[in-house]
């Protein structure tokens, strides 16, 4: 695939027309389109402080084995002496029901939680801008039947659906019991099952920018030079859709995290002892007469994270919308 | 319109029973089976007395055989019984839809109440101070975990300040009913509130932009007219239609709020049937959801169309 190479000149070819044609075009020396866009981002502050604070967030995730060891602490350590510890020199935000360090549970559990959002919401984008290119490229039946599909999938109470979902036992689907009940099961079955209902929005957003692409000059001079379906999807209209899945994954990243953390504090997502911000919660309800401190710490790391993402992919909407650059 | 209103009538009949038969797969595919739990609670049952058991229930025919039977059975009105409850089905999911309607009616007024000024508010001065704080309000009722909120919420009023009961029913009488309430509905309304200014803001917006507002402002019509009786009025029909699709949403929303305060409505019946192997409860309340929405979305479609007269029925 010589020509699938992602250039940016290529990136924004469709939209170079748009974005040159106003007011950046006058102002003077030659600007890429991508300082273009770096600057228009740079103005929303909000978007700004949100991206600075994902970066630290998952910074301190990736740390979590470097303060274990400067602790000198075992993140993992049950010590029933040390229950309910207020934060201390040795413990920063004190230990929990099981005497474990609070602070270093929250940098293992914002490792998973971080992970989850991540790779659903890339999943979820996979499918969704490959169904949104197969809706919008070929239309008619597939794509009424595709978009009626995303219609039902948000229309439906998703919660209780997810939660049977969930409790799905994977030995009778024919999985072998030994993978069925290994730890890291209930990582890759929450990936799966929220991507299965997280693609919708990229499939629309995709879907409505292809319907717009294939009508435009370069996609029927390709279509007229012979080039196949899948060569026009993936090599002319996909590099010219990037702007609404980059926007579509961001936003939907943050509903992601808050979904996985529901279901892991329902008990179904994330199972214990693996922790991730949502199960932290899980037994936090009993132990808000005791220390309030466990229930509010994980629950406001999740907060600020899906918070973070959603008001960085308002920002990249803002900075990538074509129709809002000659303001 | 009577037409269109039964064709999507049957349209929703169809998707029900498609989902009846993926549900009833699923509630299939869950741990452990009725007989399993049988043998747990008798262990005088020997295997070979739990495999007849399956075999005089019919636990042991091909799935499609047992949908049918179960389908069969549920449409001559015998939906069973409920496991944990040890009643009727509808006898537990009746009253539990109430209590639903009531946490998910009262929310959803207030949450429209807040909305509806706050997003007009925003949408006539964007990028104002008051643009941003209702803003960003708005995106931090989208962005806070339901059960945390409650959390928080149960710690400040229930376990600080004392003032209300973390969670129950309550026992009769309308003051204790307003207590047990205020604090499910609070939380509801919080994470629902913020989705909604967003959508009364970007279609308000929309709407200011038109010519029709133009027009009326030309005419000479007060600030108030153009906003309430033109632009609010051709707002409101797309957002009527986000906020009816939006019903499985709420109904999440709920789920989780039940759950936290033990409200026993609907979402908390569901979760406690699926947790506590009720196949059936699980499986007729899912149901039951699925059904409310899908009425839902056919109420959205058809008031959409009320609304817009450019909208024709086919």
């Amino acid at each position: 695939m010589s020509g699938g190479q992602m250039s940016d000149g290529q990136m924004s070819g469709g939209e170079k027309f748009d974005l040159t044609a106003g007011a950046a075009y006058a102002a003077g020396p030659p600007q890429t389109v991508r300082a273009i866009l770096w600057r228009r981002f740079l103005r929303h502050r909000l978007a700004v402080a949100s991206l600075i604070v994902l970066a630290l967030l998952v910074l301190a995730a990736l740390a979590a084995p470097l303060a274990e060891a400067a602790f000198g602490l075992d993140a993992t350590r049950v010590s029933l002496l040390e229950r309910f510890q207020p934060p201390s020199a040795r413990h920063w935000l004190g230990t929990d029901e099981l005497g474990r360090d609070l602070l270093l549970r929250l940098l293992y559990g914002g490792r998973v939680s971080l992970l989850v959002g991540l790779a659903a919401a890339f999943c979820a984008a996979l499918i969704g801008t490959a169904l949104g290119l197969l809706a919008g490229y070929y239309g008619g039946t597939l794509d009424a039947l595709l978009m009626r599909l995303a219609d039902g999938v948000i229309a439906l109470p998703l919660l209780p659906l997810l939660i049977v979902l969930a409790a799905v036992d994977l030995t009778k689907l024919g999985l072998p019991a030994a993978l069925a009940t290994s730890e890291d099961v209930s990582f890759y079955r929450i990936v799966i099952l929220i991507s299965i209902v997280g693609w919708t929005t990229v499939a629309r957003l995709v879907r409505g920018a292809t319907l717009t692409m294939r009508t435009r000059e370069f996609v029927r001079a390709a279509e007229a030079l012979g080039a196949r379906a899948p060569r026009i999807m993936l090599v002319h209209i996909l590099p010219n859709v990037v702007s609404p899945i980059i926007v579509a994954t961001t936003l939907s990243a943050g509903g992601i995290i808050l979904l996985e953390s529901v279901l892991s504090f329902l008990g179904l997502g994330i199972q214990p002892p693996i922790a991730s911000w949502g199960n932290m919660l899980t037994g936090a309800q009993e132990l808000i007469w005791s220390d309030p401190a466990l229930a509010v710490w994980p629950g406001l790391l999740i907060f600020v994270t899906v918070i973070a993402f959603n008001f960085l992919g308002d920002g990249l909407q803002d900075a990538l919308d074509p129709r809002a650059i000659q303001e | 319109m009577t037409r269109y209103i039964l064709q999507r009538l049957v349209e929703s009949a169809v998707v029900l029973l498609i989902m009846s038969f993926v549900i009833y797969g699923l509630i299939g595919l869950m741990p452990g089976d009725p007989i399993d739990l049988m043998v747990s609670a008798d262990p005088d049952l020997t295997p070979a007395d739990a495999e007849r058991l399956r075999a005089l229930y019919g636990l042991d025919r091909p799935i499609l055989e047992r949908y049918l039977n179960w389908l069969g059975a549920a449409l001559s009105g015998d939906i069973g019984y409920s496991r944990i409850h040890a009643r009727p089905v509808m006898a537990v999911l009746l009253p539990a839809l109430a209590n639903t309607v009531w946490l998910m009616g009262l929310s959803f007024a207030l949450a429209l109440a807040i909305a509806l000024p706050a997003g007009i508010l925003a949408a006539l001065r964007p990028r104002s101070a008051v643009d941003n704080a209702i803003n960003l309000l708005a995106f931090a009722g989208i962005s806070i975990p339901p059960f945390w909120l409650a959390i928080l919420l149960i710690i400040l009023f229930a376990v600080i300040l004392g003032w209300l009961p973390a969670g129950g029913m309550g026992g009769g009488g309308l003051g204790s009913a307003i207590a047990h309430l205020a604090l499910p509905v609070a939380t509801l309304t919080l994470v629902t509130v913020g989705g909604i200014v967003r959508f009364v803001r970007a279609a308000m917006m929309e709407a200011l932009r038109q010519d029709y507002v133009r027009t009326a402002q030309a005419k000479g019509l007060s600030a108030r007219q153009v906003v309430l009786g033109h632009a609010l009025r051709n707002a409101m029909i797309p957002v009527v239609t986000v906020l009816a699709l939006n019903f499985g949403t709420l109904f999440s929303g709920a789920l989780i709020t039940e759950t936290m305060f033990g409200w026993l409505g609907m979402g908390k019946t569901i979760y406690d049937a699926i947790m506590g192997n009720d196949f059936n409860l699980a499986l007729v309340g899912l149901l039951f959801a699925t059904l409310t929405t899908l009425l839902a979305n056919l109420a959205a479609d058809v008031t959409y169309a009320w609304l817009d007269p450019r909208i024709s029925y086919k």
